[in-house]
C-alpha cells in the first residue's frame, strides 16, 4: 500500500470495525422486528391452538370456558367486512377519481380536500369511536348495534381506500387517456373505461389491506358497540360483539382458561386476516401491470 | 381482460351488497332487536350480578329457543341510568334502587318491580403470597379505604403487619359495590380514597389482586369463588369476631357488615311481554342449581317466597 | 343514430346529442364530488363531536385547572380534573415507544436501503410489513401475558400492568411506520450522490450516516413524528397492559393511565349523558386530538417537503 503509515493502517482498521459494529446494529434492526413477530405468533399459537376447534368456530360465548365459543364474534366480523366493502369502496373510489381526474387541482379547496384526508389517515382510532358515539349511537339514536359499527370503521379506513385508490389511478399512464379523449370520448367514459379497468388491481389490493385493518380494529368497537355477553347471532340492527372485542373481553377475564380461549380466537382472526392479505397480494401480482 | 376485471369487480360487489341486504333481512325476522321488542331482552346494570344474570341467561337460551338476551355490565349506577330511561328490560343490581333514580323512574313513566335472584358476602381479598394478613377489623378497613387515607404499606394498617407497599384494587364508582362497600366501611355511600385502580369490571381487580404480593381488593363472592386457586380471601371482624364469607355466614348475615342480596329489577312494561316472564321465572325456578354453578350464595327460603310472590303478583298485574 | 360528432380538436363541432351527454357528466361529477365531501363531513364532525362539549366541559371546570391540575378523578368524590396524570402517563409509554422504534426503525431502514440486496429486501420488507398488519389487541394481549412475565422472570420487578411492557411492544408494532418511510425518504435521494461517495472511497457506513441519513432527513424526522403520533393515539395495548389507573410518574414499572385508556374505558360502560363525567371522555378527546393534529400536519408538511426537492 501506498503511504501505509501505522496511523493510516490503524485508522483504517478502526473504520473497519466501525463499519461492522454499525452493520450489526443494522441486522439487530431488522432482528429485533422480526424476532418479537415470530415469538408473537409462536406463543399465541402455543398458547391457543388446544382451544381451536369447531367448538370455538360454533358456539355462542359461555361463562364456562370449556363449552365458549366465538361464533357470534366470528359472525359480526364477517358481516362487518361484507358491509364495509359496500361502503368504502364506492365512496373511496369515487372520491380517488375525483380528485384525480376531475378536480382542479390549482383551487385552493381542493388541495384543502387533499391535506383533510391524508390529516384523517391519521387520527387516532379511538377519536372515531367517540364521533360514533356521539353521533350515531347517541345522536341518531341508532344506538349500540352493526350497523353503528360499519359506519365508522368505514369512515376510519376510508382515508386509506382513497390514498391507495388515487395511487392505483395515478400509475395509468396518460397516453392511454389522451388517445380515449383523441378518439371523442367525454371525461366519463375515459374514466369508466379506460382508467378505472387498469386500476383495479390496485384499488382492489388497497381496499383488501384497508379491510384487513378495518377488522383488526378494537377500540372504536368498544365505544359503539361491543356488549359483555352476547349469545346470539348478530343483525344489522342488533347488538353484536366482534371478533377483536370478543378477544379483548376474554384477555380481561382472569382465568388462565379464558386466555387460552383469547389465544385461540386470536388464531382465528390472523387466519382471516393472512387469508385477506395473500388474497390481495395475490391480485397484485396476477393482474399488475407494468407500463 | 380488462372488461372482465371489471365485470369481476362488480359482481363482487353486487354479491357484497346482497350478502349485506342478507344480514339485514335477518334482522327483520325478528322485528328489530332493539331494547324491550319481541324476543329480546336487554340487562345492564351490576357487575356482581352480572355473570349470575349471564349464567342464567345461556341456560335459559339454550332450553328456549328464540330468545335473545344481552347482558352488559355498566354497574349499578349506569344500569339503573339506562333502565330509568327506558332502554333496559332489566336493570341488575347489588344494592337497592336509591330514591334519586326512583324519582327519575316515575318522571319518565317507568314502574318497575324488584326480584331478590342471590346473597353477596362482599369479599375482601389479598394476593396468595400474603402471608400475614388473614382478619381485617372493619376500623382497619375503614383506616385504608376512606377519603384521604395516606394508608400505603401493611405496617401502617397494623403495626404487626411487614414492610410491605399497599396496592388497592376496588369497584368503580358507578358500581353498587362501590355504594355498598363504602357505606358499610367508610360510612357514608361514594365517600372513598381515588388513588386505586378503579373499574367496574371486577375481572380486572382480581387480575391485579392475585399478581401482586402487597395488593387489596374488594368485590362480589362469586369472583372470589371463581378464582379461589390464585386469591387469599380474609376474613373481617364487624364486632363480633372474625367471619369469612360463605353460604351460612351470608344467609345469616353473620358475615358483618358485608352481607347483600342481590336483585334483578324487571321493568312492568317489559314483563307484559311473555319470554320477560319466562326468564325471570327461570332464575326464580332454578335458582338453587344456578346459584351453584355460577358459585353465588343462593336465596335463603324466606327470600325464595318473596320471590315467588314478587312474580305471582306481577303476573297478575301484567295480566290485567 | 350513431352519435358520432364531427370534430375538430376533441371537441364536438356538430353537438347532436352533446347537450344530454354534458348534463349527465355534470351530474357524474357532483356524484363524485359527494363522495369526496363526505371526508370533510367527517373531519367537520369530529371537530363538532369533541369541542362542542369539551367547551360546555371548559365551563365548569376551568381550562387552566384541567392542564395544569394533578389529580384525575372525575368519578370520584371530591372531583377533579387534572389531566396531568393520563399526559403523564401517555408520554411514559410513547417514550419507551419511541426509545424502541425510532433507532430500530432508521436501522431496518438503513439496511434495506443500502446494505441489503435486492432478493434479501424482496422478503424483508413485506416481512416487516407483516408487523404493522398484526391486531394492536393482539399486541396488547402478547404484552401482557408473555412480556411482563418474562420482565418479571429475568427480575424487573414490574406491575401486572406497567408502562414498559405496553411501551416496548408498541415501539416494535411502530418499526415499520418508521423503517418504510424513512426508507421511502432515503430511496428518493439520487444514485449520483452516492455514487460520487464511493468513487471518493467511502465505506458503506459514511454514505449511509454522511450522505443518505443527512439528505433524506426531512422525511426521517417526518416518520418519527407520524410513529410517535401513532403511539399517542393507541389504545388497545395500553388498555391491555398499561392499566388504568391514572398515575402522575414516569416510572416505567408502575401501572399508569393514558388518555386513550380512560376514554375507552369511560366510553364503555354508561356514564349518564350530558352529566360532567360524560363530558370528560370529550375533553381528554378534544386534547388527544389536538396533540395528533399537530404532529400529523408538521410530519405531513416535512414529507411534502422531501418529495418536492428531488422531484
Amino acid at each position: 500500500m501506498i503511504g501505509a503509515t501505522p496511523q493510516l493502517k490503524s485508522a483504517r482498521r478502526r473504520g473497519e470495525l466501525q463499519g461492522k459494529l454499525f452493520q450489526a446494529f443494522l441486522y439487530l434492526s431488522i432482528a429485533v422486528g422480526l424476532v418479537t413477530l415470530g415469538t408473537l405468533v409462536v406463543q399465541v399459537v402455543i398458547r391457543g391452538v388446544e382451544f381451536v376447534d369447531l367448538v370455538l368456530l360454533l358456539e355462542s360465548p359461555s361463562a364456562d370456558p370449556q363449552i365458549a365459543g366465538a361464533r357470534p364474534a366470528i359472525l359480526a366480523t364477517i358481516y362487518l367486512g361484507l358491509l364495509l366493502i359496500a361502503f368504502t369502496v364506492p365512496i373511496g373510489v369515487g372520491t380517488a377519481i375525483y380528485l384525480e381526474e376531475y378536480a382542479d387541482k390549482s383551487r385552493w379547496y381542493n388541495r384543502a380536500l387533499e391535506v383533510n384526508i391524508q390529516n384523517l389517515a391519521g387520527v387516532p382510532s379511538i377519536v372515531y369511536g367517540i364521533l360514533g358515539l356521539a353521533f350515531l349511537v347517541r345522536g341518531l339514536g341508532l344506538g349500540r348495534v352493526l350497523l353503528a359499527g360499519a359506519m365508522i370503521l368505514t369512515l376510519l379506513v376510508l382515508p386509506i381506500v382513497i390514498i391507495s385508490a388515487r395511487e392505483a389511478i395515478r400509475a395509468v399512464p396518460d397516453t392511454i387517456r389522451q388517445g380515449a379523449y383523441a378518439l371523442g370520448a367525454t371525461k366519463w367514459q375515459v374514466v369508466s373505461r379506460q382508467v378505472l379497468p387498469a386500476a383495479v388491481p390496485g384499488i382492489a389490493t388497497g381496499s383488501i389491506l384497508a379491510l384487513s385493518r378495518a377488522l383488526g380494529e378494537t377500540a372504536p368497537l368498544l365505544l359503539v358497540g361491543a356488549l359483555t355477553y352476547v349469545a346470539f347471532d348478530p343483525t344489522l340492527l342488533g347488538d353484536f360483539t366482534a371478533l377483536p372485542v370478543q378477544i379483548f373481553q376474554w384477555t380481561v377475564r382472569p382465568q388462565e382458561d379464558f386466555k387460552i380461549l383469547a389465544g385461540a380466537a386470536i388464531i382465528v382472526l390472523l387466519l382471516i386476516l393472512l387469508t385477506l392479505n395473500a388474497f390481495a397480494i395475490w391480485i397484485r401480482n396476477r393482474y399488475q401491470r407494468k407500463w | 381482460m380488462r372488461k372482465g376485471l371489471v365485470r369481476k369487480g362488480l359482481v363482487f360487489g353486487a354479491v357484497a351488497t346482497l350478502a349485506s341486504l342478507t344480514v339485514v333481512a335477518s334482522g327483520s325476522a325478528s322485528p328489530e332487536a332493539r331494547a324491550g321488542s319481541g324476543n329480546t331482552i336487554t340487562v345492564d346494570g351490576s357487575s356482581t350480578v352480572g355473570p349470575y344474570v349471564t349464567a342464567a341467561a345461556e341456560r335459559f337460551q339454550r332450553a328456549s329457543s328464540g330468545a335473545r338476551i344481552t347482558v352488559g355490565i355498566s354497574g349499578t349506577g349506569g344500569g339503573f341510568e339506562r333502565f330509568c330511561k327506558g332502554e333496559t328490560d332489566l336493570a341488575n343490581a347489588s344494592r337497592p334502587i336509591k330514591q334519586s333514580e326512583a324519582a327519575i323512574c316515575r318522571q319518565n313513566g317507568i314502574t318497575y318491580v324488584p326480584f331478590l335472584v342471590a346473597n353477596d358476602g362482599l369479599s375482601i381479598v389479598v394476593s396468595k403470597q400474603n402471608t400475614w394478613a388473614d382478619c381485617l377489623t372493619v376500623d382497619e378497613l375503614k383506616k385504608v379505604w376512606d377519603t384521604g387515607s395516606k394508608v400505603n404499606n401493611w405496617k401502617d394498617i397494623r403495626a404487626s403487619f411487614p414492610d410491605v407497599p399497599l396496592k388497592l384494587y376496588g369497584a368503580g364508582t358507578d358500581s353498587g359495590t362501590f355504594d355498598f362497600f363504602t357505606e358499610k366501611i367508610n360510612g357514608k355511600s361514594k365517600r372513598s380514597r381515588s388513588d386505586y385502580s378503579a373499574t367496574e369490571d371486577d375481572n380486572v381487580t382480581v387480575r391485579g389482586v392475585e399478581g401482586d404480593r402487597g395488593a387489596m381488593g374488594y368485590f362480589g363472592f362469586s369472583y372470589y369463588e371463581e378464582n379461589q386457586a390464585s386469591l387469599k380471601l380474609l376474613a373481617v371482624d364487624g364486632g363480633s369476631g372474625c367471619i369469612k364469607p360463605n353460604i351460612k355466614t351470608v344467609q345469616a348475615y353473620q358475615y358483618k357488615p358485608l352481607s347483600r342480596p342481590l336483585f334483578v329489577y324487571a321493568k312492568r312494561d317489559s314483563f307484559k311481554r311473555p319470554v320477560v316472564q319466562q326468564f325471570i321465572r327461570y332464575m326464580i325456578t332454578n335458582e338453587k342449581t344456578l346459584a351453584k354453578v355460577s358459585k353465588y350464595v343462593s336465596l335463603t327460603d324466606r327470600q325464595l317466597k318473596k320471590s315467588r310472590y314478587q312474580y305471582n303478583q306481577a303476573l297478575r298485574i301484567a295480566k290485567r | 343514430m350513431a352519435t358520432r360528432d364531427l370534430l375538430i380538436g376533441a371537441e364536438p363541432v356538430v353537438r347532436l346529442r352533446a347537450r344530454r351527454r354534458r348534463w349527465s357528466e355534470d351530474v357524474i361529477k357532483g356524484v363524485l364530488a359527494l363522495c369526496a365531501l363526505l371526508s370533510v363531513a367527517t373531519t367537520v364532525g369530529i371537530v363538532i363531536a369533541l369541542f362542542q362539549p369539551a367547551f360546555e366541559f371548559f365551563r365548569e371546570v376551568s381550562i387552566v385547572d384541567f392542564l395544569t391540575g394533578t389529580e384525575w378523578t372525575p368519578l370520584f368524590d371530591p372531583q377533579s380534573f387534572g389531566v396531568l396524570p393520563l399526559i403523564v402517563g401517555t408520554i411514559s409509554v410513547t417514550l419507551w415507544a419511541a426509545i424502541v422504534c425510532i433507532p430500530f426503525g432508521l436501522g431496518a431502514a438503513i439496511y434495506l436501503s443500502e446494505y441489503a440486496r435486492g432478493r434479501t429486501r424482496k422478503i424483508l420488507k413485506p416481512a416487516l410489513e407483516v408487523l404493522a398488519g398484526v391486531p394492536t389487541v393482539v399486541y396488547g394481549y402478547f404484552a401482557l401475558t408473555f412480556v411482563t412475565p418474562l420482565f418479571r422472570d429475568i427480575g424487573l420487578r414490574v406491575e401486572i400492568q406497567n408502562a414498559l411492557a405496553a411501551g416496548i411492544v408498541m415501539g416494535v408494532m411502530l418499526i415499520p411506520t418508521v423503517a418504510s418511510i424513512s426508507e421511502d425518504a432515503m430511496s428518493a435521494v439520487p444514485r449520483d450522490l452516492r455514487d460520487g461517495a464511493y468513487a471518493l472511497g467511502s465505506t458503506r457506513l459514511q454514505v449511509a450516516t454522511r450522505i443518505v441519513v443527512p439528505s433524506a432527513i426531512s422525511g426521517i424526522i417526518a416518520s418519527f413524528v407520524l410513529a410517535i403520533s401513532r403511539a399517542v393515539g393507541e389504545t388497545m395495548i395500553v388498555l391491555l397492559a398499561a392499566g388504568q389507573l391514572p398515575n402522575l410518574t414516569l416510572d416505567p414499572s408502575e401501572t399508569i393511565e393514558t388518555m386513550t385508556a380512560f376514554i375507552a374505558a369511560t366510553g364503555q360502560g354508561d356514564v349518564p349523558t350530558g352529566s360532567i363525567e360524560y363530558m370528560t371522555i370529550f375533553a381528554v378527546g378534544a386534547t388527544l386530538f389536538v396533540m395528533t393534529l399537530v404532529m400529523n400536519l408538521f410530519s405531513i408538511r416535512l414529507v411534502r417537503r422531501f418529495r418536492e426537492v428531488y422531484e
